[in-house]
């Protein structure tokens, strides 16, 4: 039963694996985030409350989604590469990373731009994107620790370390800032009023959301190849792989 | 004739502040940079007492935030320096005693000395004495997560290059909740409501990370010696 | 090659460094009463060999095992057995010579101030007990450490090039040590770039880049 488990521990098979899964992933995100745009930008009906400016949610939300997603998926990677020291699972985690910290920035910037015609101003604080930007700062710490190694195998379990604290500490931050927020309700009103969800504005947000895990699993497929190569340049089968 | 664990925390913490006590003046630049980073505010914001009330708190915490940061980065590297790391990781107690006395040491003679001096400065903030007790009680709670969160953070990054940037970089982040209910217990002190939620929120945190950091940091620390 | 039932096995060790192979599938045998030198060029691991046998570093491949079992599992044991002498004389320099000792060697075993003070009265540094470590010179600080090795009673040691900075009477008096260490019983891994002469018997490994 474990035999499939321990197939992940060889490289040859994940570059194998990631390279076949990734047009797959490709082209059904493109199909998902496709109707999900079209659908949301254009036939859902606007927000009686916000009008259009609530269209941002289709990229706003499955982004934010997406980055916590992503965070968990590095810390899991990490887990299983430090207790059973399978190396791929440092060559995922630092492959998730950027991935992770790229879909925390669109958040961010989508939410700022949401905010502009909702409070009037590009930043106010919100809890969730409070959240967000302490997110980025793990993952940028994250990705910092890894690169200030010079062996990069102890990069590697410094980082894998650093991204389980703070998989543990993200709930804990969350609830915090939200408790923070509700603390000082009174000055601002600037909480994202989330328009209240009609079928026809859920469908687009949960093909979004489908689309972005699938473009995840592309680019995370795409850049684990990348990772592979690398970490394993001095083995035969690279220099076989590159031939071909 | 073996060594229990209780003597050697015993041992280890004796060391540490052995060490402390024969650097006075390393010990003191913690405390001095806290007054002067909470001397900064009002002289960048107001002179207003009653408007400096209001923003006490939150500069009293983060000023303790970054004075303990700064000794936080000496928890382990002069030891990782002169190769007594090593001889600590071998001496067959297992690190994580080890570390256990080295981070409750550090916290008294920094986090402790912060809350000892707090009381001055909240005073040139303009906190009321009443409050005194519960602003004491959250720093205290608080400069323990913090000293466990920065062993964390110290042994990750013991032994690197300007490792005490990196090392501020991923601590802060991590207490940032200290920060929030820390302050706002102080806050609601001062406001009059009650602060025991928030100073209950602080002390699970301080419980939550007491128990799990030690193996976290031990765990930084056995990546590091490799 | 006998199996030492008591005594310190290392079984085909390969460790990479990044790229570099520089533990290459080494192996070595040490009983009670035998003493090993580990010598080679710059950069063919002899220091992560040690460090290996310590248990500070985990090899990617091959085994260490003290009296039969595997250092991971008695690490406890395994470390109150053994002393280990880095290349640094891992001084603390802000305390003195017998407090340096006190506490490296009292996390090991109970041991008084009388003990730790004939220690290094063996080693000839018994002047220095009150000194802070800074103020002494590297010879030194070498022999406070030799003393703390001394102090320790492991039957193990594992010492880093620790003729470094030793005059000839300290060098003499080193392999005195250690001859009368082995006579006792117990064991030793000397890592020394330089010939060692001993009239008691002394294997040798050379590791080869």
């Amino acid at each position: 039963m474990w035999t499939w488990f321990y197939k992940l521990a060889s490289p040859p098979y994940v570059y194998g694996t990631a390279a076949a899964l990734a047009p797959w992933f490709l082209g059904l995100a493109a199909v998902a985030i496709g109707y999900g745009l079209v659908d949301g930008l254009v036939f859902a009906p606007p927000d009686y409350q916000q009008g259009d400016a609530f269209r941002i949610i289709y990229v706003h939300v499955p982004s934010a989604w997406l980055s916590l997603f992503a965070y968990v998926g590095m810390a899991v990677a990490a887990a299983i590469a430090l207790i059973w020291r399978i190396k791929m699972g440092h060559a995922v985690a630092a492959a998730s990373a950027p991935i992770g910290a790229s879909f925390t920035l669109l958040a961010l910037v989508t939410g700022s731009l949401w905010g502009r015609p909702m409070w009037g101003t590009f930043w106010a604080w919100d809890p969730r994107l409070t959240s967000e930007l302490i997110l980025l700062f793990l993952y940028v710490g994250v990705m910092s620790l890894r690169a200030a190694f010079e062996d990069p195998a102890r990069g590697d379990r410094a980082a894998a370390l650093l991204a389980l604290v703070g998989v543990v500490n993200v709930p804990i931050i969350h609830f915090s800032v939200v408790w923070w927020n509700s603390l000082h309700q009174g000055a601002t009103v600037a909480r994202f009023g989330k328009p209240t969800m009609v079928a026809s504005m859920l469908w687009p947000l949960l093909s979004m959301a489908l689309g972005f895990m699938l473009f995840y699993g592309a680019v995370l497929c795409m850049r684990l190849q990348g990772e592979v190569l690398t970490r394993e340049r001095q083995a035969r089968w690279v220099a076989e792989a590159i031939k071909s | 004739m073996s060594v229990g664990p209780g003597e050697a925390f015993a041992l280890v913490v004796h060391r540490e502040l052995r060490l402390s006590f024969r650097r006075p003046d390393q010990l003191l630049q913690p405390l001095v940079f806290f007054l002067i980073v909470t001397t900064l505010f009002p002289l960048g914001l107001s002179l207003q007492l009653s408007l400096l009330r209001d923003m006490a708190p939150g500069v009293l915490w983060v000023a303790a935030l970054l004075s303990s940061l700064l000794s936080l980065d000496s928890l382990f590297k002069s030891d990782a320096d002169d190769g007594t790391l090593e001889q600590l990781a071998l001496c067959g107690q297992g690190l994580t005693v080890i570390v256990v006395a080295k981070t409750f040491a550090h916290w008294l003679v920094s986090g402790l000395a912060l809350v000892l001096v707090s009381p001055l400065v909240g005073t040139a903030l303009g906190i009321p004495g009443s409050v005194f007790a519960t602003m004491m009680l959250s720093l205290a709670l608080g400069t323990l997560t913090l000293s466990w969160l920065g062993a964390i953070g110290a042994g990750l990054t013991v032994g690197l290059k300007r490792g005490n940037v990196l090392l501020s970089l991923i601590v802060l982040p991590l207490a940032m909740p200290l920060l929030i209910f820390g302050a706002a217990a102080t806050d609601r002190a001062i406001s009059g409501v009650s602060a025991s939620g928030a100073l209950y929120f602080l002390a699970a945190l301080c419980v939550f990370t007491c128990t799990l950091a030690p193996f976290a940091a031990t765990a930084a620390l056995h990546i590091t010696l490799e | 090659m006998n199996t030492p039932v008591d005594g310190l096995r290392v079984e085909k060790v390969h460790v990479w460094r990044g790229d570099r192979h520089v533990l290459k599938g080494v192996s070595l045998a040490l009983a009670s009463g035998q003493l090993l030198h580990v010598s080679g060029p710059n950069g063919t691991g002899k220091t992560t060999l040690l460090r290996v046998i310590c248990g500070l570093l985990r090899p990617e491949q091959g085994s260490v095992s003290w009296r039969g079992q595997p250092i991971s599992s008695v690490r406890g044991e395994y470390q109150a057995a053994l002393a280990y002498a880095s290349h640094e004389p891992a001084l603390k320099g802000d305390l003195t010579a017998l407090e340096n000792l006190r506490f490296a060697v009292g996390l090991k075993r109970r041991v008084s101030p009388g003990e730790l003070r004939a220690s290094l009265e063996q080693t000839g540094v018994a002047a220095c007990a009150d000194l802070p470590a800074r103020v002494l010179s590297a010879g030194q600080r070498r022999r406070v450490a030799m003393a703390r090795v001394l102090a320790m009673n492991a039957p193990l040691w594992l010492l880093d090039e620790p003729f470094t900075n030793l005059d000839a009477a300290g060098t003499r008096l080193l392999m005195e040590m250690l001859q009368s260490h082995a006579e006792g019983g117990g064991s030793a891994l000397v890592v020394a770039h330089q010939e060692l002469v001993m009239a008691r018997d002394m294997r040798s490994l050379v590791l080869t880049a």
